[in-house]
């Protein structure tokens, strides 16, 4: 099914290209590609409370200086325009106004950020610009009826919280739960999606939700307070830096519980390790990329063609940061679209392109994770897996799961 | 019962955290009539210079003692080349300029040592004590911010550039005619209040861990405590500071839902301020008419 | 330390009047020119530049709305930012919940604002300096928190998508070109309102507790009145600029709101000039441009450039652009001082 689906994408773009050759520089182009460059647009935090998150538009720059280097896209070289919106909406729309119209960007992509990508929804699909694959979670860039121009790639939150929703159904069926979540949508979102997840049962287990800001200093006062809600079971859907405090202020406590901790906090370099790797033992959490501290993917040729590129670019740094290789990933998805369009470089191209993956397989998500997307699923990753903790790296354990179950 | 001295412990805990750089504040304030912005970015600046240090091999101690003295000369570097020019102009001219310093530091911060989380070694042993009320590391900010309150206390009252500061910061003018060099008074002001921040920093650090935005909500509750003991006051400060922590633990945990614990929390204290409006210790602003 | 803000010397036009007829006419024809350039302008920019203008102009009634209380009357605040947002939200669920028509939410954000200016100026009486300071903290760290948790009201997180809004078929100009002249005229229409405000009694009432604040109860000013006037109004000018961005952006969140804010609009009325009308301008465009230009010239650390900018001005302009500038002025030829003009220190 999908061999011959591909096999047909593949001739289609095969005659495509062939036809395109032909004909002198016969692309048809949007503004922002021509026959020697495409221009994508691109706003991250790289300043500001959410600036942890700016490693990922580094690497997408490196990734694409790195596909200049080979050659470029097609023959065309990229530029990669990215900008600092500081995690600000207005600043968001202004920038991104900037680069449509000033810029003129072929697509916008990855940009991050709920509410940044929100305020710019509108805009990009009344302006028929691709708003391609934005480092958000949320559930609601699936909608290709009323924003066809949006197409998300993360799994959303609420699919890993389903994920863990039925893991406790399954399992603890008598479990009390507690959630720890950051008051901000990334954080609400596992929160709903657990309870979307344990249906008519969430009122009876989730027994006690408490919630920080990314201004507060420390979290261990809501830990006390979930545990004296008697849980045990404890969500915590955190930041790194609050997901290290938290799992060291629940076992400095005393307190056992079944401990889910949300994928975006669950590094071993960044979390783990700084809490005190024999504090998180146990540990349940979900992945979809591999954790580049893990020791079982170290000796693959997949991590060290990425460790290479890393050091390469310039980010040794990073070398232990999970988002530089979802960053990675991301980038390659991004060429991979861009490939797929051949000399059509139109933005109706692109989104079409993008909305026809089918079991794409990157080098750095775990195996047996694909993208795929259709006409009317534009959610590309629906599947993660469950690993625990072991003192020293994560062991992926059970199958590889998506939200609806199978 | 013993969620409630969790709780209140807990908020000793992080009072204590915010206690110490309210001090640093105190201090800069005394000595110049100024709230320093910018206090929290010199102080986890501080904190990165002491983690280079360690990670290059320097035993903790000796880095300990190094940062503090490179912060003291760092701050009053600042105070000399970014102060002394807007000294003389109006306040909200001083004041841009510690909201400038504070975006310098934590931009440049992020572009030396990346965003990503860093670890921070802790001199204190890590162990739990009082059935898990409290840990060695929470005592342990207690009692050096407790250690340095002693210090400065001494300090002001006890030696004579000590006092020079305190007629320097109260009455510039007089205080020349005395033949006290005033300029370098307010250095000194800075650097010590620098190197109170560099303590808090390596001391709060392995608590909170180290990234550019370590103490961004340090500040504001750092600032919090430091008004409400009385901005004139390290005593008040240090009080403030705890007052704040368990007030904030204890509101979150018993009296409002926790998305409204920030809220609440500055509710009562700026309704504290209402009835003393100088704070709890401080001395009220005297105007001559 | 209440003296060390800049001193509020008369707009040009009151100084005008003194100088007398022909001066004064000089003034006004310049100042007419200048409105004409600006309706003119948005004309011959592109649609992305004009909106980018636009913003500039927002920032610069929210920055005037800091001015009257900060520069006038003496009162820090760390927290207009809070006030923006009130103004904001206000304008985005009137449109969105209830289909009121944009330029009809600008009197409600209006009035709510003032109400909230005047509210939080009663506690706000009772304290001085790096104490009201905090107090205004608190409120603009407050904003988002609260902003959140009444989410049925305030959309949460999510924020409020806004329709947007057209532009009246019959002028033919495009949404971006008339959001513009929207937004021109009320910040005219403020600055007006402003300068009447702050020539007349009400001004030298408040200059009057910005100075001597004893002296001036002293002769019989209703200290407690004024300043939570001040409040209110400088409240009200914040408000209608932050609902004035709803309404150009599209979109509203807790997360456009934060503290940062507040430090943006201070930093713009010191650059500008604190205790000066036309400074707001000067500071809106500071607020707007200077971050994206820090952005072109450091990709790694722009908000390094954007502080070092700050740091710059505050040394070369220590009393802001306008401030600095009228002190310069004033060391022209001497002329017999204006009624009105406080005295330098």
């Amino acid at each position: 099914m999908t061999v011959r689906r591909s096999v047909a994408t593949g001739l289609s773009v095969a005659v495509l290209i062939a036809a395109s050759s032909v004909a002198w520089a016969a692309g048809q182009y949007s503004p922002g590609a021509s026959d020697k460059e495409i221009k994508i647009g691109n706003t991250m935090p790289y300043s500001g409370p959410a600036s942890s998150y700016g490693v990922i538009g580094k690497v997408d720059a490196a990734y694409f200086a790195m596909i200049n280097e080979q050659g470029g896209i097609n023959g065309r070289k990229i530029t990669f325009i990215s900008k600092d919106d500081a995690y600000s909406p207005p600043k968001t729309v202004e920038l991104v106004r900037q680069m449509v119209e000033q810029d003129q960007v072929l697509v916008m992509f990855n940009t991050l950020g709920t509410p940044p990508n929100m305020a710019i929804h509108g805009y990009l699909n009344e302006n028929k610009v691709p708003q391609l694959f934005p480092a958000t979670g949320a559930d609601q860039w699936n909608d290709p009826k009323h924003f066809p121009w949006t197409i998300m790639w993360l799994p959303s939150y609420s699919t890993e919280s389903h994920i863990y929703a039925r893991y406790i159904l399954k399992n603890l069926p008598n479990a009390k739960i507690a959630v720890l979540y950051q008051n901000d949508d990334y954080g609400k979102d596992y929160l709903n999606g657990l309870r979307n997840g344990l249906g008519d049962k969430a009122a009876k287990m989730i027994v006690a939700t408490q919630s920080y800001e990314t201004t507060d200093p420390t979290v261990d006062s809501q830990i006390v307070a979930l545990q004296a809600s008697g849980a045990d079971v404890l969500l915590t859907a955190a930041i790194p830096k609050f997901a290290a405090q938290a799992i060291r202020k629940v076992y400095d406590i005393g307190w056992k519980p079944t401990h889910f901790l949300n994928s975006v906090g669950n590094a071993v370099g960044t979390v783990m390790k700084p809490a005190g790797p024999e504090k998180g033992v146990g540990i349940i959490s979900a992945a979809f990329a591999k954790d580049p501290t893990d020791p079982q993917w170290q000796n693959t040729p997949e991590y060290k063609t990425w460790l290479a590129f890393m050091n390469k670019a310039g980010l040794s740094a990073n070398t232990t940061d999970v988002q530089a290789v979802i960053g990675y990933s991301f980038a390659q998805t991004m060429v991979e679209v861009l490939k797929a369009c051949g000399d059509n470089l139109t933005r109706e191209n692109v989104m079409k392109q993008a909305a026809s993956l089918h079991d794409v397989k990157l080098p750095m998500l775990l195996p047996g994770i694909t993208l795929s997307t259709s006409a009317s699923d534009f959610d590309p990753i629906k599947q993660m897996q469950l690993q625990k903790f072991d003192g020293t790296t994560w062991r992926l354990f059970g199958d590889v799961l998506s939200a609806s179950g199978s | 019962m013993h969620e409630l001295l969790q709780q209140i412990f807990s908020g000793l805990a992080a009072g204590a955290v915010y206690a110490s750089l309210a001090l640093a504040l105190v201090m800069i304030y005394r000595a110049t009539d100024l709230v320093n912005f910018a206090q929290g970015e010199m102080a986890m600046f501080s904190t990165y210079v002491a983690w280079m240090l360690v990670n290059a091999g320097v035993p903790f101690w000796a880095a300990f003692a190094l940062t503090l003295v490179v912060s003291f000369l760092g701050g009053m570097t600042i105070e000399r080349i970014v102060i002394r020019p807007v000294e003389n102009a109006p306040v909200l001219a001083a004041v841009v300029v510690t909201i400038g310093l504070l975006l310098i530091f934590n931009a440049l911060a992020g572009w030396l040592f990346t965003y990503t989380l860093q670890e921070f070694p802790s001199p204190f042993p890590d162990r739990t004590l009082f059935g898990a009320l409290m840990t060695t590391r929470d005592l342990g900010v207690i009692g050096v911010t407790l250690a340095m309150l002693l210090l400065l206390f001494l300090f002001f009252r006890f030696t004579a550039t000590g006092l020079a500061m305190r007629a320097a910061a109260q009455n510039p003018e007089s205080a020349r005619l005395c033949g006290i060099p005033v300029g370098r008074m307010l250095a000194i002001g800075w650097g010590l209040a620098a190197a109170i921040g560099a303590v808090a920093g390596i001391m709060v650090a392995p608590v909170l861990f180290l990234d550019p935005n370590m103490m961004g909500g340090v500040l504001l509750y750092a600032f919090t405590g430091a008004l409400l003991g009385g901005i004139t006051s390290p005593v008040g400060a240090v009080v403030g500071g705890l007052i704040v922590g368990v007030t904030e633990n204890l509101v979150g945990a018993y009296l409002i839902a926790s998305q409204l614990k920030l809220t609440v929390a500055l509710a009562l204290i700026v309704l504290v301020l209402v009835f003393r409006p100088n704070g709890l210790f401080g001395a009220a602003i005297v105007r001559r008419v | 330390m209440a003296e060390d803000f800049a001193i509020a010397s008369p707009e040009p036009l009151a100084a005008g009047r003194d100088r007398g007829l022909a001066a004064g006419a000089w003034r006004s024809t310049a100042i007419l020119a200048l409105i004409a350039a600006a309706v003119a302008l948005p004309f011959t920019l592109s649609n992305y530049h004009v909106f980018e203008l636009t913003q500039v102009m927002i920032y610069a009634i929210a920055v005037l709305g800091l001015n009257i209380l900060t520069g006038y009357n003496g009162q820090i605040s760390l927290g207009h930012g809070g006030f923006f947002a009130a103004g904001a939200y206000t304008a985005a669920i009137l449109m969105h919940r209830y289909g009121v028509p944009y330029w009809a939410t600008l009197p409600p954000a209006a009035l709510v604002c003032f109400a909230l200016g005047v509210l939080f100026g009663l506690p706000a009486l009772r304290f001085e300096g790096p104490y009201l300071a905090l107090v205004t903290l608190a409120m603009a760290v407050a904003t988002p928190q609260l902003l959140k948790y009444f989410d049925t009201w305030t959309g949460g997180q999510q924020g409020i998508n806004l329709a947007k809004v057209q532009a009246p078929a019959v002028l033919g100009i495009g949404r971006d070109r008339w959001l513009y002249l929207v937004v021109l005229v009320v910040l005219l229409v403020a600055m007006r309102v402003a300068a009447n405000m702050l020539h007349g009694r009400t001004g030298r009432a408040l200059v009057a507790i910005r100075d001597h604040p004893i002296a001036a109860a002293a002769m019989g000013i209703d200290v407690a009145r004024y300043k939570t006037l001040a409040f209110g109004t400088s409240s009200l000018f914040t408000g209608v600029a932050g609902a004035l961005s709803a309404i150009i952006i599209g979109f509203v969140a807790p997360e456009s709101f934060t503290l940062f804010l507040s430090l943006s609009f201070l930093v713009g009325s010191a650059v500008g000039g604190i205790a000066t009308i036309s400074g707001a301008i000067v500071g809106g465009l500071f607020i707007e441009f200077v971050p994206n230009i820090a952005n072109d010239i450091s990709d790694a650390a722009p908000w390094a450039i954007y502080g070092l900018t700050m740091l710059l001005f505050m040394y070369v302009m220590p009393r802001g652009v306008v401030g600095s500038l009228a002190g310069l002025m004033r060391r022209l030829p001497p002329r017999r001082a204006a009624v009105g003009e406080s005295q330098e220190k």
